[in-house]
């Protein structure tokens, strides 16, 4: 079978190229080792979020996808309706919270140095943010209004972008690991081999998430993305208490950080059935997934420090993902220098939902070689901050 | 009789004759049988979908009957969010459904 792309990964970041580029024309297979939205899509919370991000490369990434959310969200849910649920994209918007001075200082520089960069980002003071979410601690200092930030149910979102790229003539293929790439005689990658036989394409594009590592070692190259944990705690439903994205401070500092011990830092949002999603950790333990109490105690104790009610609410489940984390803080999305054929959209840790749109139409447009919406060179995978980690075989 | 209830002479389980009890279901009388589930009064008196989800108004009831998936929340005597499958049936219990709105975003003061 021969197309001419074949994607490693449907989660969401594959899902959202393979549309993208079966729209424009190109004959797309998708691949994975489990099924469509397996993986992190699946243990994560959707966040589309610009709050997080402070100016640079990431942001203007994430202001790209803000656009383009929009408009797409609307266009599957009118094209798949009846064929897949609703994407629940939701712009309810995000309010940032500081429960102290020092943070309250941090907080609202942050805020100053991403409206100059073109965020909306509103200061609001206690009782204006309690205007906006009733039931916030009366301990709110400060808060910033984040009327940009929404979400998507991700595996739904994943689901209908897969959908969406069938649509447009794409084929997917669950449940079929790859197990090693295939050469030209020139050397160049030709396709992967999978257990169930080969998928030859010119380009192959590397979206396995925080297992792409795994990926371009069976290809002989190493790549720095690795796992990082997050957990969430899910309560029973009840009445609608908890109306945006609400975040305490710490949340920014917790992703941005380097450090591999637990960090946590609350994230709190109530969903459509009427649930309380309640994050979020974020720690380097490679794929060891079980139960972790101590890291659910705490993001329990800082939840109930923005919204005191939560102090009696009854926990239904917790779930936790691994983020596809990198070294330098950024996703890596392009053609990979030291092997012609092969091409990488990866380690975009926890906004790989809210960045799949922008890194789809950079991935279409650096592939059929025409200008692209935003500056592509910070995320090549030829970047100085990168290189470092892309010596040597793996 | 509830109409959803086998008789209990009929029932193969043979079980002893029960003792029936009435509650009420948004103040309506409903009879049920005491060792029953508020679920099992409910879904005997032919009441399936009694709870309505937020965003698109679509039917909810007794899902999974053992206390996992909270789709059988209730008011209880004004308790809200009980789960009726895990709530033994009281005589004279006053059971309310619910049907939460979704949330209504102000714009924002500033």
């Amino acid at each position: 079978m021969t197309s001419d792309v074949v994607i490693v990964g449907a989660g969401i970041i594959g899902a959202a190229c393979a549309r993208a580029l079966a729209a424009s024309g190109m004959d797309v297979t998708v691949v994975d080792r489990g099924c469509v939205a397996g993986g992190t899509s699946s243990a994560c919370e959707g966040n589309l979020l610009v709050s997080d991000k402070g100016p640079g490369d990431e942001l203007v990434l994430a202001q790209y996808a803000t656009a383009l959310w929009r408009d797409t969200a609307a266009e599957i849910t009118e094209q798949l309706h009846g064929v897949v649920p609703s994407v629940e994209f939701d712009a309810k918007g995000g309010l940032v919270v500081a429960t102290t001075d020092d943070g309250a200082v941090a907080l609202l520089a942050f805020a100053a140095a991403q409206r100059a960069a073109g965020v909306d980002a509103r200061e609001l003071d206690s009782a204006q943010a309690r205007g906006l979410e009733p039931e916030l601690s009366p301990e709110t200092r400060v808060a910033v209004h984040y009327p940009q930030d929404a979400q998507v149910q991700p595996t739904i979102a994943a689901m209908a972008l897969i959908a969406s790229a069938r649509n447009h003539g794409a084929t997917v293929v669950e449940n079929t690991p790859v197990i090693a790439g295939i050469r030209d005689s020139d050397g160049a990658l030709a396709g992967v081999a999978t257990a169930a036989g080969e998928l030859r394409a010119r380009y192959v594009l590397i979206a396995a998430g925080p297992w792409s590592g795994d990926v371009a070692a069976m290809l002989g190259l190493p790549l720095p993305v690795h796992p990082r944990r997050g957990e969430l705690l899910v309560t029973t439903r009840m009445r609608h208490r908890v109306f945006h994205k609400v975040y305490d401070a710490d949340y920014v500092g917790a992703v941005e950080s380097d450090d591999d011990a637990l960090q946590t830092s609350s994230v709190v949002e109530s969903t459509a059935s009427g649930t309380v999603l309640i994050g979020s950790s974020r720690q380097q333990i490679g794929f060891e997934s079980g139960m972790r109490v101590d890291v659910l105690a705490q993001v329990a104790a800082k939840a109930i420090r923005l919204f005191p009610f939560l102090a009696d609410a009854s926990v239904m489940r917790s779930y936790g993902g691994f983020r596809p984390f990198m070294p330098d803080h950024l996703p890596v999305i392009g053609a990979d220098p030291r092997l012609p054929g092969l091409w990488l959209a990866t380690g975009h840790e926890g906004a790989g939902i809210g960045l799949s749109l922008a890194t789809a139409e950079l991935i279409r447009d650096l592939m059929q070689g025409n200008a692209t919406g935003i500056d592509a060179a910070p995320f090549s995978p030829a970047r100085a901050s990168l290189a470092p980690y892309l010596v040597g075989a793996a | 009789m509830a109409p959803g209830l086998l008789p209990w002479r009929t029932d193969p389980i043979g079980p002893a004759e029960p003792t029936p009890l009435t509650i009420t279901l948004d103040g309506v009388p409903v009879s049920g049988l005491v060792g029953q589930s508020l679920a099992g009064v409910i879904l005997a008196s032919g009441s399936v979908g009694f709870r309505r989800t937020s965003h698109d108004g679509r039917p909810r009831g007794v899902f999974c009957g053992i206390g996992v998936c909270y789709d059988c929340l209730v008011e209880v005597n004004g308790l809200r969010d009980v789960r009726a499958c895990q709530r033994r049936a009281e005589g004279g219990d006053v059971v309310v459904t619910q049907h939460d709105p979704p949330p209504n975003l102000a714009e924002p003061q500033s």
